[in-house]
């Protein structure tokens, strides 16, 4: 240990001679289509420029030691992984190992040094933000900045086309983001955003709103983000049951089911049982109404268990609905489901034409992409709403103790049933959605992997949070349409992030503050009372 | 002082069986406005089972309880909002909320606002929010804890979450404060602390129930004391008639040497 530590300047030169000088050099020996000009030397093409940028950050650990541990070692293991995973993919792919060049060598190597010097230094102190309070006009500009800065990172993401360089970019911005996470980035921005709440919204509403102007009227991104707005709406559902109040409901899908069935046969679908047709403004309402109506049914007998029990009930009532939405051929044709919904129109505006706004042609499933970011806006605005209420707070307070919760006087069995109500509800609207951007509704989408995909992507995301059922969902959608050449291992990849992640960082990806400090502060009794400023000042409400 | 006429709380013939084994029989018990009923007895005498059926956390087998000449019963949610709340005896707070959220739970049952209004945010949904946290931080500063209103309460020194869990009590605005062995665990200086406390309390009118094994804190506090044993109530009377009774030296204190 300490031997490593004495050689840890060294260490770091060499490693970082390395990895500069690796960037610099062809990874691959000859062209066989792997992707990013990487036979060329003297630029670093392709994944090479994702290990030279992550330099920077790992030199940041270096000049601050003591407090930055995590920023250095992040940042050394992304390049690291950056230059290890290309090597085993251009032999992968070039048919040997003599199709790696020296460059993609030297940087694995550079990153492993440099890795083994920050590895030896003590963990960081918890470091309180030494972000200062800027003046709100810089704030607010750099709000804009980093919402921009996402859009663009976003539009650039999804223009790498190759598995294995996407695979090199998401070890280079998970890697970097956790890096920069070390720097007290991202806790710092988490305050200016609260502390801007109401411009951070419209500004984030009008950042996503920008999304399907940036696709030159390609579709499938939109496609795709639509469908991860609607599953970010029903995240944010179950983020109200499992989430705030606690409830483990293995078989929230149903609801979203329930809602996109309504949405199918009150939508004048070709192929409908019945043969109505109600606007779609009312089938949204009518859709999550009766999905919460079916949670208050499912929710009465139920909700009186506990824990484990009620896990197995709502996977019950799951299957339960799966199987009845597959044999009532009366009423939801059974295995072939409901297709042909037809495009929603509001008096002349046909939502199933693409048209074209400044000049730019929006294809047709932008309009759902717009329909469903307002019900995402309301999801959040609700979510917000009632954590920040009285209600949440006895939501929270029935997940943390229920016997006490009841003994101070809050009615736990009908809180809950809200709780189940308003997720239904949620769940139902986006299901209403779906039904009319999938055009038709299956009982085979509606499975057990479904409720557990969702529910992966609230805990992945962060529990109790809505940028985390946001990004949860998104990754969850987003990552699998980029690797597609690794479908087949699809679940066993998600399995196991799901592993690190809760190994390394069990409070989500963006925990709510709540849940940070209930992980990072174990243990810490603090001295009551002898804490004036309180060593974690971040009520700035007084 | 007609209100003294009806006592506060007045239970009869309370009983609760589990199976075989009747861990109350038929205890009768009431407390009046305004005074500190001590309930001693030794370990397994059936003391917290009773607290429990009063707290409606229990279901009584037998017997019945009124609160204010009103009967209670039912889940422990309806009780507490009728006026009766309580403290466990191993520290029921909610961990992972700060000290202030603790005790604005506590508001719960005395606050209004639906989904709608949360939702909303209409003029009275944030003054019943502004008026809960006002009261929420006067308790805590009643209590004694002024300071850690943002603190996680798993992070409170022991005896402060023994007083945030009273602060959260008294948040939910009841007449009758029922304690179970709130000194538990706690060095002779924080004790009194605590006995201080309990008669503070009593001063702003209410009435309390306090379950403790500390005789000192008992006997110095207590206008009343109830003894229990195996379930049944042995004897009631002052601090002074029940220290003499030879029966509750053999019983508890054990005979005298």
């Amino acid at each position: 240990m300490s031997r490593v530590a004495r050689f840890r300047l060294p260490l770091l030169a060499v490693g970082a001679v390395l990895v500069i000088a690796g960037t610099f050099s062809p990874w691959a020996t000859r062209a066989f289509g792997f992707p990013g000009k990487m036979t060329l030397s003297g630029f670093p093409g392709g994944a090479r420029i994702y290990a030279l940028v992550l330099l920077p950050v790992v030199v940041l650990g270096v000049v601050d030691a003591g407090g930055r541990r995590r920023a250095g070692l992040f940042g050394a293991i992304g390049v690291f992984a950056v230059g290890a995973f290309n090597v085993i993919a251009i032999a992968n792919d070039g048919g040997g190992v003599d199709a790696v060049a020296f460059g993609a060598w030297i940087t694995a190597v550079g990153g492993a040094l440099l890795v083994l010097a920050f590895v030896s230094l003590p963990p960081d102190r918890p470091v309180p933000s030494e972000w200062r309070t800027l003046p709100a006009p810089a704030e607010l500009a750099i709000i804009a900045a980093f919402l921009g800065l996402l859009l663009f990172g976003v539009d650039n993401a999804l223009s790498v086309n190759e598995s294995s360089r996407f695979i090199s970019f998401l070890l280079f911005a998970g890697f970097g983001i956790a890096a920069v996470g070390g720097l007290g980035l991202f806790g710092w921005l988490q305050e200016l955003f609260a502390r801007h709440r109401q411009v951070a919204l419209v500004a984030g509403l009008v950042t996503a709103a920008a999304f399907p102007f940036t696709q030159n009227g390609n579709a499938y991104w939109i496609r795709v983000f639509a469908s991860i707005g609607v599953f970010a709406t029903a995240a944010i559902g179950l983020n109200v049951v499992v989430g705030l109040a606690g409830l483990l409901d293995l078989g929230y899908i149903a609801f979203f089911g329930v809602g996109a069935y309504v949405g199918g046969l009150l939508g004048n679908a070709g192929l409908s049982t019945m043969h109505v047709h109600v606007p779609f403004v009312l089938v949204i309402f009518v859709g999550a109404s009766i999905s919460a109506l079916f949670g208050v049914i499912i929710g009465t007998p139920t909700l009186r268990l506990r824990g484990d029990y009620l896990a197995i009930v709502t996977l019950g009532f799951g299957e339960i609905f799966r199987i009845t939405a597959n044999n009532w051929d009366g009423l939801t044709r059974g295995p072939n489901g409901i297709s042909g919904i037809p495009g929603l129109a509001v008096g002349s505006f046909k939502f199933a034409q693409s048209h074209e706004v400044f000049g730019i042609t929006l294809p047709y499933f932008a309009n759902y992409y717009f329909i469903e970011l307002l019900l995402l806006v309301v999801a959040i605005i609700g979510f917000t709403r009632l954590n920040s209420s009285r209600i949440g707070r006895a939501w929270v307070a029935i997940r943390e103790d229920e016997v006490a919760a009841a003994a101070m006087g809050v009615d736990t069995i009908r809180l809950k049933l809200l709780a189940f109500a308003i997720g239904a509800f949620l769940a139902g609207a986006a299901g209403t959605v779906n039904a009319h951007l999938a055009t038709q509704v299956s009982p085979d989408s509606y499975t057990f992997l479904e409720s557990i995909l969702l529910l992966a992507a609230v805990v992945l995301g962060g529990m109790g949070t809505v940028p985390g059922a946001l990004l949860g969902s998104a990754a969850l959608f987003v990552i699998p349409e980029k690797l597609r050449s690794f479908q087949d291992y699809r679940l066993l990849l998600f399995g196991a992030a799901l592993i690190v992640m809760m190994r390394f960082r069990p409070e989500g990806i963006v925990p709510s503050q709540r849940r940070r400090r209930e992980f990072r502060e174990e243990g810490a009794i603090g001295a009551s009372g002898a804490a004036p400023g309180g060593p974690v000042a971040t009520g700035g409400a007084t | 002082m007609t209100e003294n006429a009806t006592p506060v709380l007045e239970a009869s013939k309370v009983t609760k069986r589990f199976g075989g084994l009747t861990a109350v029989d038929k205890v009768d018990f009431f407390v009046n406005d305004r005074e500190i009923v001590g309930l001693i007895g030794p370990n397994g005498a059936g003391k917290t089972t009773f607290f429990d059926c009063l707290t409606g956390m229990q279901e009584p087998t037998e017997g019945e309880i009124s609160y204010r000449g009103k009967r209670v019963h039912g889940r422990p949610n309806v009780v507490t909002a009728a006026g009766m709340a309580r403290t466990f005896q191993n520290i029921r707070l909610f961990p992972n909320m700060t000290a202030l959220e603790n005790v604005l739970v506590g508001r719960h049952c005395r606050t209004k606002s639906g989904v709608l209004a949360a939702i909303g945010r209409g003029p009275r949904f944030r003054r019943e929010e502004r008026e809960s946290e006002e009261r929420a931080r006067e308790l805590l500063q009643f209590v004694g804890l002024p300071r850690v209103a943002d603190e996680l309460a798993k992070n409170l020194a022991y005896g402060d979450q023994r007083r945030l869990e009273i602060a959260r009590a008294l948040a939910t605005d009841p007449g009758l404060l029922l304690l179970d062995e709130p000194t538990a665990g706690m060095n002779p200086h924080e004790t009194t602390a605590a006995m201080e406390l309990v008669r503070q309390i009593r001063a702003t009118g209410l009435a309390i129930v306090v379950i403790e094994h500390d005789m000192k804190f008992i006997f110095n506090l207590c206008d009343r004391v109830a003894v229990l044993v195996q379930g049944t109530k042995l004897i009631e009377g002052t601090p002074a008639e029940v220290q003499q009774d030879s029966r509750v030296i053999e019983a508890y204190l054990g005979a005298p040497a």
